[in-house]
């Protein structure tokens, strides 16, 4: 990466330079690891011990990862927040493609204009528009479930719109353009070249919705606290411990188990994570 | 633009239309109209003109929200920015194991907040947990952290920069973005390490910086779970559908203005009040967002023009 790269420090001014920085990056590392640590270390705790001053585990006690299943109805929970999750990302996927597509690869009058409306409703607080949307669900009849968390995915996500977009962008338009010339109507333009080509940025930007929609606290608490069978992971973990009179050590295991499919989703697709991220920044 | 085309447009952009309508365009009309109305969500809107925003000059707890959310503006901004600043320049001057130190530090992003929360909760226990116990070894006496009304925004603070290794991986890669040349040329001026990262990183990267100044401030104006989840958590209740009187705890030094706009609509289903608080916090998202916009449309005009 830089001219000094794999060689040895010339001088002593370089080598405590490289002291320090090298230093300070392993404090960094353990300063975002070490909370982690402890959180494992009290999942596998016996009962009497969680939250006392003793931090090492008396006696290892993986099976607390078991227990917690028997205790609480976590299966119900996994489930429904896997059906938010994976209906929230396959509706915004249908939904955001064709959008960012028109945002990114047409010209047309007031484009930008209605660019500008999807970083409005990308910046607004999900609190603003709480109460009208609460009336109208509970109006259908619909609160307790699920629904009101997903329907909305089908038609639009100002989030994954604008990512999605600035994906499209960096795509060449003369490859839409020598479809065009090809033939091809704008659907098969899209589905033909953008979307093949757009795949690492479809991949980035579906990883983060189905993140989003995992740890989604407000949606579930809004729309489904008042029924605990359709309750998600977060909204669950959230009152595991005053619901179910589980010790912390189990209430620390559940908390693990939560942030589980990010860490495996994230060794899957370390790639897609670093450029979509990248992307919400630097293009935004 | 041909009528096939501008039908095309239309075709592609049909559910975003439905869906901003539906749940942008009529919420926002409605949250306003709403506010000017007495609502229990049983009996029809009752019209009571400006009585809720002139109750909200008079009621304590809507000013202690209003002060906690400026804190969290505030003092998350700063940290978040300093601190992504501060974590991408050491990484990026790393010679060795940068996308280990890299994950690492973005990993804990990925987490739930509610979890997040929770892993603090432990981490910041009072006398025994380790951050106090590590305190202790130096001789200092920890605080009290999520139980004590001057500690515990201190406490979610953490939770929130423990969770930023998304801003750190964006301010990073605008570093790693920096032209080499311009550090060599400088080099062979005799600028130091601090000399070239003051006057060649930082200018080049500011639009990223601002980004996340923007980004912080979104970030802390929506503050809810990690604020309700450390209360609950803190004074032991820890129960969602139960009770209100752990929101806020400690002595409503977490009460955020989303949690009380939560408690006013959803727990005392006072939803004129909660909609005028709706309004409010509309107005001031607004005018943060305006601030990005116009730097991005900056941004597209340079593009275009290039």
């Amino acid at each position: 990466m830089t001219a000094a790269s794999g060689r040895a420090p010339r001088d002593w001014r370089g080598a405590l330079d490289w002291v320090a920085v090298h230093s300070i990056g392993i404090a960094l590392g353990l300063m975002f690891t070490l909370p982690i640590v402890f959180v494992l270390l009290t999942a596998v705790m016996p009962d009497e011990q969680a939250f006392t001053a003793d931090l090492w585990p008396r006696e290892w006690r993986w099976g607390n990862f078991v227990e917690v299943f028997e205790r609480a109805p976590l299966l119900t929970y996994l489930g429904n927040s896997m059906l938010y999750a994976l209906l929230a990302t396959a509706g915004m996927l249908l939904s955001s493609i064709p959008a960012a597509y028109a945002l990114a690869k047409l010209r047309w009058r007031g484009r930008d204009a209605v660019f500008l409306l999807v970083v409005g409703a990308m910046m607004l607080p999900p609190q603003v528009v709480a109460v009208p949307l609460y009336d109208a669900w509970s109006g259908l009849g619909l609160t307790g479930t699920l629904w009101p968390l997903v329907v909305p995915y089908f038609l639009f996500d100002a989030f994954s719109v604008f990512l999605l977009r600035q994906f499209m962008l960096t795509i060449p338009q003369s490859y839409v353009d020598a479809a065009r010339v090809d033939g091809c109507t704008e659907f098969q333009a899209m589905l033909r070249v953008v979307v093949p080509m757009a795949r690492p940025g479809i991949a980035a930007t579906a990883l983060f919705c189905f993140l989003y929609t995992w740890n989604d606290y407000f949606g579930p608490l809004l729309y489904t606290s008042e029924r605990p069978d359709e309750w998600t992971l977060s909204l669950a973990l959230s009152s595991f411990k005053g619901m179910h009179h589980v010790q912390w050590n189990l209430a620390m295991a559940v908390t693990l188990l939560t942030m589980l499919p990010a860490v495996v989703l994230f060794v899957l697709a370390q790639r897609s994570f670093v450029r979509g991220i990248t992307f919400t920044g630097v293009k935004g | 633009m041909t009528a096939r085309r501008r039908l095309t447009v239309l075709a592609l952009l049909a559910p975003a239309v439905l869906g901003f309508a539906a749940f942008f365009g009529y919420p926002l009309v409605a949250t306003v109209v709403f506010s000017f109305t007495r609502y229990d969500l049983i009996n029809p809107p009752e019209w009571i003109g400006l009585a809720n925003y002139e109750y909200m000059l008079g009621d304590e707890l809507f000013a202690r929200a209003v002060g906690n959310t400026l804190w969290f503006v505030v003092v998350l901004t700063a940290t978040r920015v300093v601190f992504a600043l501060g974590v991408a320049s050491v990484i990026a001057r790393l010679k060795s194991g940068v996308g280990l130190v890299r994950t690492l530090c973005y990993l804990p992003s990925l987490a739930p907040p509610v979890a997040a929360t929770l892993v603090f909760f432990l981490v910041l226990r009072p006398n025994e947990g380790p951050v106090d116990t590590f305190l202790g070894w130096l001789g200092v006496q920890g605080p009290l952290w999520f139980a004590d009304p001057a500690w515990a925004k201190p406490g979610i603070a953490a939770v929130v920069l423990w969770v930023s290794g998304d801003l750190m991986i964006i301010v990073l890669a605008a570093i790693l973005d920096v032209p080499r040349e311009q550090y060599e040329a400088a080099e062979l001026d005799g600028a130091g390490p601090l000399r070239r990262w003051w006057h060649i990183t930082l200018p080049s990267i500011s639009p990223v910086l601002l980004f996340g100044v923007v980004n912080s401030i979104i970030l802390a104006l929506q503050l809810f779970t990690q604020a309700v989840v450390a209360g609950s958590a803190a004074s032991g209740s820890a129960d969602v559908t139960g009770s209100t009187k752990d929101l806020g705890f400690p002595e409503n030094s977490t009460l955020t203005f989303p949690v009380w706009l939560y408690a006013q609509g959803f727990r005392y289903f006072d939803m004129g009040y909660a909609a005028a608080m709706a309004t409010v916090l509309f107005a001031v998202s607004f005018l943060a967002t305006a601030l990005l916009v116009q730097r991005m449309r900056r941004a597209t005009h340079q593009e275009e023009g290039a």
